[in-house]
């Protein structure tokens, strides 16, 4: 069975087809990336396949089950971090980790081992809005994964991350994968998607323009690409976007 | 392990306490208020008159009992020997009477400053002189006398200052920490993507929203037991028969603000915007809706004009019942127009909801 199975998926804005016609199939176990500049359309198509938004053309199914209108059978099987700052004002990081286990019935002790596995056991006292970035996007990361989810949404995980962090949190997301998950994240950075991502899709102007190994993509474009970075530039274009 | 409810009102309740702003604005500053018109405005329009007795002056010292209460109530007595320095006092307004004895007759010197306080002045010292004769006169020809006066307050329409001012200060509080609390949630929450957040999580929006109502309404109750505590200690504010009818009046009467709150949420893009929207609809509110002064003097296009305003209706419904001693069954119609304003303004702010500020 697929994780994800997405077909002609479209979104319209006005004018803009934010999201035009995407089709994805993710199997489980899979570590995924979705790649893309500025505005081509990967959150829109993330929250469709998340069911926070609804298509206007297009089926997608995760993990067996319709996603849309809200199906609250599969909320629980799925992990979703938005951004760093969907928390609870003025908790500290305990209190936070240990509101959102509650929401999916997991305990307060579960909630602590989190806190430890991403290293903020000593900042479990420090209110959210006193954390620096890189400890916001750990507790919000920790946030996503307290219930256990099979089926793991990151919206670019290691922004405003330092090197340290950065490389820390590589090892966190390949040990969720390696225990069975599936992972799917978006990013800007290629080296990640490189190193991570056993599969990427490179999206721009709402559509998926190559998806592929990144050994596969940079070996199909031949002698001029020596990474991701180059295969990306070269489907995408080097125009500056929103 | 907490339920998600539970955790979601818990998370809320943090959030509250924690934030100095919202405390001040919820509790402390219509508490200001209730110590300002409560305290110094108390005794504005019955200051006592200040009355200075130059030598002996037997007829004040000899007053009948119960007399002498009302005296020391009417008057702020000091003593004085010289007769031209007590009247140099009253005409630079330093005191407001002097009095004397001249053989039997006592004698007052006043002012026509204050013409209020020159009014109570005479008329009361007629009233001692008078009463003390009759005394005297009754007790000469061994018959009481043939008519007697007793006093019984009731409960009147011009209530005293603290009377007035609780129900309404109270009633702008929950207003202003209802409609402020929900508008800056909605809008907050919104922002951070909180929102979106829940809408993943395994819990209802009913259980989102309920959590939201419960933490609301219990502010409110704290609110009012802290106004009523406060009044009641400090203020000597008396509440009337049917007070508890009050209880049920404000927990309406939030969901009334706090739909106005989601309603100003919805229309604004920002949190700031947000909790602007709601002090715009709140504050002049207040002024329209009796709650810093009563509307009885206004004129009457203005009292139709807050006819049609929630606050006004809560506003009176809580003065009916707690001070006004009027009958439980008093709240009823405005606990009625106060849901049916909650129910207009939910569905409104409802269709004009999104999700997400796009």
């Amino acid at each position: 069975m697929a994780a994800i199975l997405a077909e002609g998926l479209t979104k319209v804005y006005g004018d803009l087809r934010a999201v035009d016609g995407v089709s994805l199939e993710v199997p489980e176990g899979e570590f995924v990336g979705v790649l893309g500049p500025n505005g081509a359309g990967k959150t829109t198509l993330l929250e469709m396949i998340e069911g926070l938004r609804r298509p206007d053309g297009g089926t997608v199914e995760v993990l067996g089950e319709p996603v849309w209108p809200r199906n609250p059978r599969l909320l629980p099987r799925i992990g979703v971090q938005l951004q760093a700052s969907a928390f609870f004002e003025r908790l500290t990081a305990r209190e936070q980790i240990h509101t959102f286990a509650a929401l999916y019935g997991v305990g307060p002790a579960r909630a602590d081992e989190w806190l430890e596995r991403v290293g903020l056991v000593e900042k479990a006292a420090t209110r959210v809005e006193d954390l620096s970035g890189g400890q916001a996007q750990r507790l919000s990361i920790a946030c996503a994964l307290v219930h256990d989810p099979e089926l793991v949404f990151l919206d670019e995980p290691t922004a405003a991350l330092d090197p340290q962090a950065r490389r820390n949190l590589w090892d966190l997301l390949r040990g969720i994968h390696e225990a069975g998950r599936t992972v799917v994240l978006t990013t800007h950075y290629m080296d990640e998607a490189e190193v991570l991502c056993q599969r990427v899709a490179v999206m721009d102007a709402g559509q998926i323009l190559r998806v592929g190994t990144p050994a596969d993509l940079i070996r199909d474009l031949g002698a001029p690409a020596r990474n991701l970075e180059d295969v990306f530039l070269h489907l995408t274009g080097r125009e500056y976007r929103a | 392990m907490r339920t998600p409810f539970a955790a979601i009102a818990v998370a809320i309740v943090r959030g509250f306490v924690r934030d100095k702003a919202s405390l001040f604005f919820a509790l402390v500053f219509p508490l200001m208020f209730l110590v300002l018109f409560g305290g110094l405005f108390a005794d504005r329009t019955q200051s006592q008159v200040d009355l200075i007795t130059v030598g002996d002056v037997p007829v004040l010292d000899e007053l009948p009992p119960g007399a002498e209460e009302a005296f020391e109530e009417t008057f702020d007595v000091s003593e004085s020997d010289d007769l031209d320095e007590a009247i140099a006092q009253v005409r630079s307004g330093d005191a407001d009477v002097a009095v004397e004895m001249q053989g039997d007759t006592l004698v007052a010197h006043y002012t026509l400053t204050d013409q209020v306080k020159a009014g109570i002045t005479q008329g009361a010292l007629r009233a001692f002189v008078d009463g003390t004769n009759v005394q005297v006169l009754a007790q000469e020809a061994g018959t009481p006398p043939p008519y007697d006066l007793q006093v019984q307050q009731v409960e009147d329409e011009s209530l005293s200052t603290i009377q007035f001012v609780t129900p309404g200060l109270l009633g702008w509080a929950v207003a202003m920490s209802a409609a402020f609390g929900a508008a800056a949630t909605l809008q907050g929450w919104r922002q951070s993507k909180l929102l979106r957040r829940l809408q993943l999580a395994p819990v209802s929006n009913r259980v989102v929203v309920g959590a939201r109502l419960v933490v609301t309404l219990g502010i409110a109750l704290t609110q009012m037991a802290v106004f009523v505590g406060l009044g009641a200690a400090a203020f000597d504010l008396r509440l009337t028969g049917a007070w508890w009818m009050a209880v049920p009046l404000v927990l309406v009467g939030t969901l009334c603000f706090m739909a106005l709150g989601l309603l100003a949420g919805a229309l604004a893009r920002t949190t700031e915007g947000a909790v602007n929207a709601a002090n715009f609809m709140v504050l002049p509110m207040a002024f329209l809706s009796g709650s810093f002064f009563p509307l009885d003097a206004a004129p009457t296009w203005l009292q139709r004009i807050s006819d049609l305003l929630p606050l006004k209706h809560l506003n009176e419904g809580m003065l009916d019942v707690m001070v006004r001693g009027e009958a439980w069954s008093a709240a009823l119609l405005p606990m009625a127009v106060l849901a049916g304003f909650a129910v207009a303004i939910t569905l409104l702010a409802a269709k004009l909801f999104r999700w997400e500020t796009v």
